[in-house]
Order: C-alpha cells, then sequence, then structure tokens
C-alpha cells in the first residue's frame, strides 16, 4: 500500500482500494475503483480533524462504559430450531449446510 | 391525512371492551396497505401474526385476565431486529426472504406488554444511512412532503408514526438514526444509555455503538415505550447490570426548576458550520423556553465535539466490516453461483451489499489493515477516550445538554449524493453513541419550509430521566 499523504485522498490509490476489496471478499469493477476511490479518500482524510487533539497517554477504548465481560453460568438450554435454521438456509443436504467445494481451493 | 390515536386512548378503548384489539388492528393494517404504498414505511406487513396476537388480547380481556401496558396497541418494528417467523432483511437484497427463529429480546417485551406487531418497518441497508435512501426496497418519503427525505437510518419507523400509521415504533440509534429522522419527521425519538436496552436479536452493524430506541408521537408514550423494552438482559453481554428506573410514573409530576442545562457551543451556530439560521433560531427558543421553566441554562464548549465525526467514521466502519462478515452465502441469505466457496461468498456478497454498505466494509478493512491501524483506528479509539473524559467532567456541572438534533430540516431526495456531506448531518448526534450516552430529539417548531425541527437534549450514562424531563418541558413549551 501507498505511502500516506496529505492530498485530497488521504493517499489512497485504487490499487489500495482492490486491495482491500480483496480482503472484504467483495468484487470491485475497474469503474467502480474510479467512483470508490475519491469517496474512500476523503473520507479518509477526515482522521486529520483528530490531529490537532493531545492524544497522548489515554488508553484506546473499545467499550462507552470501560465494560468488562459479564459472564454467566454454563448451564445448558434445550432449543429446537434446527429446521427453522435450515429453512433458512441457501442449500442444505442431510441437514447440513452444502456448500460449493471449498477443499484444494484458494480462500 | 395525520390520524393519530394515543396509546392511553388504544388501551383505554380496549380495556373497556368499547373496542376489540382485532378491530384497531384490522383498522390499522387496511390504512397501511393503503396509505404507505406512497409512503414506503413498510418493508412487511406482518398482518396474520398481528391478527392472531390481537386475538389473544381480546381473549384475556373477554376473560377478565389482566392486559399489559400496551394491550392493542399496534406497533412497527425497525427491520434488523428479530422477530420470529416474520421475514426480517435489515432493508438489504443480502438478507431478503430470512426468517429469524427467535425474536430479539425487545420484541419479546413488547408482546409480553400484549402490544401488536404490525410489521418490520423500512431503513438504510444494515442501518447506514442518514436518508433511507440506501434501502434495498425503495427510500421511504417523509410523510409531511413527500419530496423530502425521512432521515435516516430509522426512517420507515419515524415516518409510520408521522403518518399516524402506529402511535409508536422501535428503531436503532447508531450514530443518530433515532434522534435525527424523529427530527426530521417531526416526532419524537429516543436513544437509551449504551447497555440500557438489550441488543439481543439486533443484527449487529457496530456493536459498540449500536443501541435500540424508540419513536413516539409524544414524550410520555416514548417514555412508555422505554420503560416496557429496557432492562438488563442476560443474553447481551454488553448490557449493563441492575434494575433501569421507570420513567413514565413520575414524568407529569416533576418539572425543570433548576434543571442545569449546557448549551453545547459548537452546535449552536457559533462553533461548526453547516447549522441553517433556522434550525439555530428554534433551538434560541427552546432555550428560553427552558429558562422560562426554571432551568438554568448556561453555554459550555467541548472542543473535541470537532472530531467526533472522523473518530467515528473510523471506528463504526472497522466494526461493521468485521460484523458484516458473516453475510457470505452459506447460512442464509441470499447465494449466488460459484465454482468453489470463495468464489460463491464473493458472488453472494458483491450482488447483495449496496454501494454504502460496501463503502463502509472496504473503509473500515482499510482503517483495520496493517500499517494503518495506529493512524486511523487506534487514533480514534483514543479520541473516543478523550470524549467521554470530557463528558464525565462536563456532566458533574451539568445535568443534561442541548443542540440542535440535526443541522438542517428534511431535504429533498438527491440533495446529499456525496457520502461525506450526508455523514455531516450526524454531527450532533455522534457524540452521545461515541460516549454510550442517552439523547431525546423532540419536535420544537419549525425552519425551512416548514418542515420539523428537533432539539436534542443529551444526559450522561443511566441520565434518561432528566432528558425525558427536560424533553416533556420541550413539548410543553412547543405546544404553547
Amino acid at each position: 500500500m501507498s505511502e500516506k499523504s496529505n492530498s485530497q485522498n488521504a493517499g489512497l490509490t485504487r490499487e489500495d482500494v482492490a486491495k482491500v476489496a480483496d480482503l472484504a471478499m467483495l468484487n470491485v469493477s475497474e469503474e467502480e475503483l474510479d467512483i470508490y476511490t475519491p469517496q474512500l479518500g476523503s473520507i479518509l482524510k477526515l482522521a486529520e480533524q483528530m490531529e490537532s487533539f493531545d492524544l497522548d497517554g489515554l488508553e484506546p477504548t473499545a467499550h462507552p462504559h470501560g465494560l468488562v465481560n459479564i459472564y454467566r453460568k454454563d448451564e445448558i438450554e434445550q432449543v429446537d430450531v434446527l429446521k427453522e435454521i435450515l429453512s433458512s438456509a441457501p442449500q442444505v443436504e442431510d441437514d447440513q449446510f452444502k456448500v460449493p467445494p471449498a477443499l484444494g481451493e484458494e480462500l | 391525512m395525520k390520524n393519530n390515536r394515543s396509546i392511553v386512548d388504544i388501551v383505554s378503548a380496549v380495556k373497556s371492551g368499547k373496542e376489540s384489539a382485532t378491530s384497531i388492528t384490522e383498522t390499522c393494517i387496511e390504512r397501511i396497505e393503503i396509505e404507505d404504498k406512497e409512503i414506503n414505511s413498510f418493508n412487511t406487513i406482518a398482518k396474520d401474526q398481528a391478527m392472531k396476537a390481537a386475538a389473544v388480547v381480546d381473549q384475556k380481556i373477554a376473560k377478565g385476565e389482566p392486559v399489559g401496558p400496551l394491550a392493542g396497541v399496534p406497533v412497527g418494528v425497525k427491520d434488523v431486529l428479530c422477530t420470529k417467523g416474520i421475514e426480517t432483511t435489515c432493508s438489504s437484497k443480502i438478507l431478503e426472504g430470512w426468517v429469524p427463529p427467535y425474536d430479539a429480546t425487545v420484541v419479546e417485551h413488547l408482546k409480553a406488554a400484549d402490544a401488536v406487531i404490525v410489521g418490520k418497518t423500512n431503513c438504510d441497508e444494515f442501518a447506514m444511512g442518514s436518508s433511507n435512501e440506501n434501502s434495498a426496497f425503495g427510500p421511504v418519503k417523509n410523510p409531511l412532503d413527500t419530496t423530502r427525505v425521512p432521515g435516516g437510518s430509522s426512517g420507515g419507523s419515524a415516518a409510520a408514526v408521522a403518518a399516524g400509521f402506529v402511535p409508536v415504533s422501535l428503531g436503532t440509534d447508531t450514530g443518530g438514526s433515532v434522534r435525527q429522522p424523529a427530527s426530521l419527521c417531526g416526532v419524537v425519538g429516543m436513544k437509551p444509555t449504551y447497555g440500557g436496552i438489550s441488543r439481543y436479536g439486533l443484527i449487529a452493524y457496530a456493536s459498540s455503538f449500536d443501541t435500540v430506541g424508540v419513536f413516539g408521537n409524544s414524550v410520555s408514550e416514548t417514555a412508555l415505550m422505554y420503560d416496557v423494552i429496557s432492562g438488563s438482559d442476560p443474553r447481551d453481554a454488553t448490557s449493563l447490570p441492575g434494575e433501569r428506573e421507570q420513567i413514565l410514573p413520575t414524568l407529569d409530576s416533576e418539572n425543570v426548576e433548576g434543571l442545569r442545562v449546557g448549551v453545547i457551543k459548537e452546535l449552536n451556530g457559533s462553533g461548526l458550520e453547516g447549522f441553517e439560521s433556522e434550525v439555530i433560531q428554534q433551538l434560541n427558543g427552546s432555550i428560553k423556553a427552558l429558562t422560562k421553566a426554571g432551568a438554568k441554562v448556561e453555554e459550555v464548549s467541548i472542543p473535541v465535539i470537532e472530531a467526533c465525526l472522523s473518530a467515528y467514521y473510523m471506528l463504526v466502519p472497522a466494526e461493521a466490516s468485521s460484523n458484516l462478515a458473516r453475510f457470505d452465502g452459506v447460512r442464509f441469505g441470499l447465494r449466488e453461483p460459484g465454482g468453489n466457496t470463495a468464489e460463491m461468498m464473493r458472488a453472494s456478497r458483491t450482488a447483495g451489499f449496496g454501494d454504502e454498505v460496501k463503502r463502509r466494509i472496504m473503509l473500515g478493512t482499510y482503517a483495520l489493515s496493517a500499517g494503518y491501524y495506529d493512524a486511523y483506528y487506534a487514533k480514534a479509539q483514543k479520541l473516543r477516550a478523550l470524549l467521554i473524559q470530557e463528558l464525565n467532567k462536563i456532566y458533574e456541572t451539568f445535568d443534561v445538554l442541548i443542540s440542535p438534533t440535526s443541522p438542517c430540516v428534511a431535504f429533498p431526495f438527491g440533495a446529499k449524493s456525496d457520502p461525506l456531506s450526508m455523514f455531516l448531518v450526524d454531527i450532533a448526534t455522534i457524540p452521545a453513541n461515541l460516549a454510550g450516552h442517552p439523547g431525546i430529539s423532540v419536535p420544537f417548531g419549525t425552519g425551512a419550509n416548514d418542515m420539523p425541527v428537533g432539539i436534542q437534549i443529551l444526559g450522561g450514562k443511566f441520565g434518561e430521566k432528566k432528558i425525558f424531563q427536560a424533553a416533556k418541558a420541550l413539548e410543553v413549551a412547543a405546544n404553547e
């Protein structure tokens, strides 16, 4: 990926967008890259707004109330939803989700 | 034409046997079937399930059994909340046809209160948007002016209440998605403290920001809905423990005498740009009204608010990119053909997601990728920490903060086609989601083109009672 710069696109290139689309398992056409690249670049450029704040010494937070995990008792609950779950699946065989060949192929 | 019946009116008619829940439900659905053709606020009308639920309420009453506080009240539920046996799509092609095998906890609460769920309301795809133009099933129109957007992402839930189809509805608020459409449609919209209402059964968009919120025609109806659906939930690991304070019982007897109100300088027209002058006029009117009612109103500056939008649009897409990885054509929803599993997944995601969802997934993937994590994601997490620290200090001095809910009134379709200009609409609502604080939007007069203006009242953690009180005072003043 290219170096970050202060251009209109925050240095984001078409190649960067093609790379993240690939990582996110999305197919993006050449025409779409032309549209997405400046759009995503202008949003990334927003990050510059954070530059003027002193963030040294602050702990990054991933939860607004600093809540730690809450554990419940590991009790077995009987639920019978197999049919309902499988009824929404695109393809089913022997009560299992069926997909095209996966082994031997590069994900 | 607006034909709003209040919850009190419906419940008393049903309880007294003057009207049956069945007939109320039938009338409600007939009206939606005809009038919603233009508004498009519902993705699904759940007629069979609604009629059955109404019949159960009628049977209870016939037998003299007690009924819940929402007996026979028609409710719309945003299409990102799971409803057992009723299609739930997130307004996305990728989930079209999916029928959840379980109810969200909030839906269980509604059912336990004898509410009648009449359908699933339209929204921006996966709740990503501020105008409802991103729905795969077409935009929702603002019932007050059908050439304009209803706001988003819970545009259908707001429009359904504004059109008078239902007195109350459920939405979700990740960056303003309840408060902003409430403001644009002229109804009340409230988001709770993060963790105050269960997220179990809410299809995740940005897990550390998502909250379930409520819409109503009045502050007291919105408060009743909050009372019904709030509470701790063992099935939601981010649910806060403890009892929730019931709001409605004390709402009418409380007043705002001595309430310390801070007007956010950055959002009052003298700080950040983009606020319409008519919106600021109404803000000033609301300040006068609160002062007259005995509140102590003062200006307060929160400079970090200027960077909230940027932090939000680094963190939320990052969480979305992770949450939406589950939509891959394997277990539910759309599947497009592919020679192998990976090709099938790519084809399904490419065909199933709309533009805005793809943009946010890609943005989030980028922000989390090696070499960029510190510059974007980690920095935004620190800014979030700074905001929380600053707000906690401010709430030592102030009970509530106020600002306009939206910098602008409802705008025409297509007016904000550039994604960045659309993001700016959320500038006043986003800070509460970063901080996990509660907020409410209450209609207060009109702005340009006679479209409604909403005033936002924010509170600290579990400050629900105070924001409802202030909202009630503004509602009284607005109707004077």
